[in-house]
Parts: structure tokens; C-alpha cells; sequence
């Protein structure tokens, strides 16, 4: 059986009282012979916490690049804060990736000092800000390279909320962290959503948003096939397995 | 922030990559270096002799070690998918063409710097014409092969044998630029003809090639 929520469709109907901030319509992403995404439509309400849930292959990670403008869709159209063009909105959006998106031969702070800059930030306070808030230390010289795992994932984190965007997109950002620094990134996230961003995260340990999480969206075979508020998801999976004629 | 600062800091980040990492300028250094030993054990040209063929020797030379920076200057972008965050941000694409064609124009530039007195002991070089004019040939090469280069650099990242491939595309593409730089070298080295025909068609050549590979790298940026 297959499921392909319309715009507002959603399991009770009623959760995206406002103006969506992001919106697919009819969205598809085909690589070759195979649809990573078929036919996704669906809108996504404001100062919302969503997570994104589904096994490897899902098309989780294809429907976040789709949003962000990173992967462009075969079919369809992404609507970011109304605009079409998700060029003209990318000072509103922060975009955390699977890697680190860092040099790993520059200190945190020269990192985030950079990608500030590509924002039109001039002046380190956000960028200090950004790594207290994530637990780290502004004055650490240490290179990248030289950091945990947990600590990369951190600072990645402080690179997508530097220029404090509206929208963040994460895509695992709790993988190789431990689960202490990992609730502690949930809160930092939760309070983000308190302030009135809407966060996007894909993630496989769904289990670290429960409780925090306004909606969890699950994804099989490129498609929505459940959005609810409360764990566990349906397991309502598609009738073809990702596969397209096109 | 303006388009020229957001360059400015591109570059500055480049360098500093390059200063603390040395991959591009090790590479290109050591390679220039066996052409120019195995060349000069290969001809044993007299002074006369060299004149007429340094030209071709130290130009086709930079042009082999410039693809080494080439890569490097975008491999550096792959790893971590650090483009991505380049993308998903509002800097303006050429910004970082920009920076990149001009870390790759320092970077050939100290190669330059440090090979040419090797290439004037290894074959025995003497200027005939005025030898300043060489500098000048020098910069203008050096954009010619580095606008280009970082251009068809920034086109083959996402191809699975990229090394293979910049050579590939670059070289054809370069030889227009390459005869002006090897003919404008060996005019002053020899004092013979006419080198200022030569510079006017790599000047040509370099606004030409700049402002199309400015035109059109937002699109290659943003490419799938």
C-alpha cells in the first residue's frame, strides 16, 4: 500500500496550524534507474522540532539535501519560507551533514571564524557563542583533526547555528556521540525550538527525541508513510521497494 | 560582506591550509625539480642550444606541477564535504573561484620563484633580450594556466578519476596559451621575434578565459 501525504496531510490533521515554513509538492530525486524520493509531499509548521526516522535507504538524507537546495529534485518543488528560489533563503538556513563539513587542519574557532564570514559575520562573539553553546571552548587551538568524534559532531553543530538561521537541517547529528553529550545536544536543540526555530533531524536514534520531538516523520522506500506525535511509528512500508520505470 | 572580502578570507584560509599542510607546494616543487634533472641529463644542451628550448622545457614543466595544486586546492574541498557548506551558504560562487585561481597563481608563483634560478644553472641560461619582459611573460602565463586550471579542477572533482581527467580537459584547452608563453620565453631568451605578439595573445587569452570561467562557474558549483 502506498502513502503519499498531500500538503497538511498528516496522522491527526491538525499539525501545521500555521504558515508551513517548509513545503514539497510532488517532490521525486531519481539517481539512474532508482527513486531515492517518489512523489514526497508535505509541509512543515514553524517553531517544530521533526524528526525524521526510517532504516538506511529510506530517502531521509536525499529529502533534507532536496530541502537545504543541495540536491535538486527530479520532479516537483521545495518551498522554503515561501520562496521557491532556496538560493535567496540560505541566510535562514543552517545545514548540519553526515560529515563534519569542517577543515579539519584549522582550530575550531578559525573554522567557525570562516564559515561566520561566508554569512557576513565580521566579529568573533557569535562564533564564541556558538561554541559555548554547544559545550565547547572558544580558546581551544587544537586543530580538528585532533578532536573526539563527539567533539567534531559538536562544532559541526556550532558551524550550522553560527549565523543563527530559522530553519536547521541535521542530518545524524547524534551519530559516534555518546549518549551524554548527545541529550545534552537534544537540549541545546529543544531550547533552539523553544526560541522559535523549526529543527529538522534525521536520525536513527529516535529513542534520544522522545519527549522533545513535535513530530516524528518516517520515511520508507522515498516516501512519507507516517507522521505522528508519539513513538512508536507505524510500520506501514510502500508496495515497491524504491525501484522506478520511470 | 562584499564579494572582495569574502575572496579575501577564502584566500586567506587556502593559504593557511597550504602553509600548515604544504601538500600543493611539496608535490609541485619535487616534480618540477625531476623534470628539470632528468631534461638537462636527457639533452646536455649547449647555452646556444638552450635558449631555444628552455622555453618549452620550464613552461611544459609548470604546466604538469600546476595540475598537482590544482587538484589539491579542490581535494581539500571534497574531504568532509566541505563544499557542501560552501553551498548551502549566500557567498557568491565566483568569490571562491576567486580565492582558489588566486592561491593556485601564488602558489605557481612561488614555484616559479624557486625553480627558475635552478632552471638558469641546470641549462646554462643567459638572456639575450631584455630579461625583465620575462616577468611579465611569467605573470600572465601563470594566470593563463591557473584561471583555466582551478576552472576544469572545480568541473572534474565529482568525476571518479579526477587526477585523470583535469589533464585530460586542461591540456587541449591550454595550448593556444601555452605556444604564446613558450614562444614570448624563448623570443626574450634568444632575442629573436617578436614577444610582444605573443604577451598581447596571452593577455587575450587570460581575459577571455577569466571572464568565462567567472560566467560560468556558479553553474558548475552548484552542479549534481
Amino acid at each position: 500500500m502506498s502513502f503519499s501525504p498531500s500538503p497538511a496531510n498528516s496522522s491527526d490533521g491538525n499539525l501545521s496550524p500555521a504558515a508551513p515554513v517548509v513545503a514539497l509538492s510532488h517532490v521525486s530525486k531519481i539517481f539512474g534507474r532508482f527513486a531515492a524520493l517518489r512523489d514526497v509531499s508535505a509541509e512543515f509548521g514553524p517553531g517544530r522540532l521533526y524528526a525524521i526516522l526510517g532504516d538506511n535507504g529510506a530517502g531521509k538524507t536525499t529529502m533534507l539535501r532536496a530541502m537545504v537546495g543541495l540536491a535538486r529534485p527530479t520532479r516537483g518543488t521545495v518551498t522554503i519560507l515561501g520562496c521557491e528560489d532556496l538560493r535567496a533563503v540560505t541566510p535562514e538556513i543552517g545545514y548540519m551533514a553526515h560529515p563534519t563539513l569542517l577543515y579539519e587542519e584549522m582550530s575550531g574557532m578559525e573554522n567557525l571564524r570562516y564559515f561566520a564570514a561566508l554569512y557576513g559575520i565580521a566579529n568573533d562573539q557569535p562564533c564564541e557563542q556558538a561554541m559555548r553553546g554547544v559545550g565547547l571552548d572558544p580558546g581551544l587551538s587544537r586543530r580538528v583533526g585532533q578532536y573526539s568524534q563527539g567533539m567534531r559532531q559538536r562544532l559541526s553543530l556550532a558551524r550550522a547555528l553560527v549565523h543563527n538561521p530559522k530553519i536547521l537541517f541535521l542530518d545524524e547529528p547524534f551519530s559516534n556521540v555518546d549518549v551524554v553529550s548527545a541529550r545534552e545536544m537534544v537540549r541545546v536543540l529543544a531550547n533552539m525550538r523553544d526560541q522559535g526555530k523549526t529543527v529538522f533531524i534525521v536520525t536513527h536514534q529516535a529513542s534520544l527525541l522522545e519527549g522533545v520531538a513535535d513530530e516524528f516523520v518516517g520515511m520508507a522506500a522515498g516516501q512519507i508513510i507516517a507522521r505522528t506525535r508519539d513513538l512508536p511509528l507505524p510500520q506501514e512500508r510502500p508496495a515497491s521497494a524504491g525501484r522506478t520505470s520511470r | 560582506m562584499s564579494m572582495g572580502a569574502i575572496t579575501r578570507v577564502s584566500l586567506a584560509k587556502d593559504l593557511r591550509l597550504e602553509w600548515r599542510s604544504k601538500d600543493a607546494i611539496n608535490s609541485m616543487v619535487f616534480f618540477a625539480l625531476l623534470v628539470v634533472v632528468i631534461f638537462s641529463f636527457s639533452f646536455d644542451p649547449t647555452a646556444e642550444e638552450s635558449r631555444h628550448i628552455a622555453g618549452g622545457i620550464v613552461w611544459v614543466a609548470f604546466l604538469f606541477a600546476a595540475v598537482v595544486a590544482l587538484n589539491q586546492t579542490w581535494a581539500r574541498e571534497l574531504r568532509n564535504q566541505v563544499l557542501d557548506a560552501y553551498r548551502v551558504s549566500p557567498a557568491p560562487a565566483n568569490s571562491l573561484f576567486l580565492s582558489k585561481a588566486l592561491g593556485n597563481f601564488i602558489f605557481v608563483a612561488v614555484l616559479e620563484a624557486v625553480m627558475t634560478p635552478l632552471f638558469m644553472v641546470f641549462y646554462n641560461l643567459r638572456s639575450i633580450g631584455p630579461a625583465y619582459e620575462l616577468a611579465v611573460v611569467a605573470v600572465l602565463a601563470t594566470w593563463a594556466l591557473v584561471v583555466n586550471g582551478t576552472f576544469f579542477a572545480a568541473m572534474s572533482i565529482r568525476t571518479r578519476s579526477r587526477e585523470v581527467m583535469l589533464p585530460l580537459i586542461l591540456f587541449p584547452i591550454s595550448i593556444p596559451a601555452l605556444l604564446a608563453m613558450v614562444s614570448a620565453t624563448t623570443a626574450i631568451l634568444t632575442g629573436e621575434g617578436a614577444f610582444r605578439f605573443w604577451m598581447v595573445l596571452l593577455a587575450v587569452y587570460d581575459v577571455v578565459f577569466t571572464t568565462v570561467c567567472l560566467l560560468l562557474f556558479e553553474t558548475v558549483l552548484h552542479a549534481e
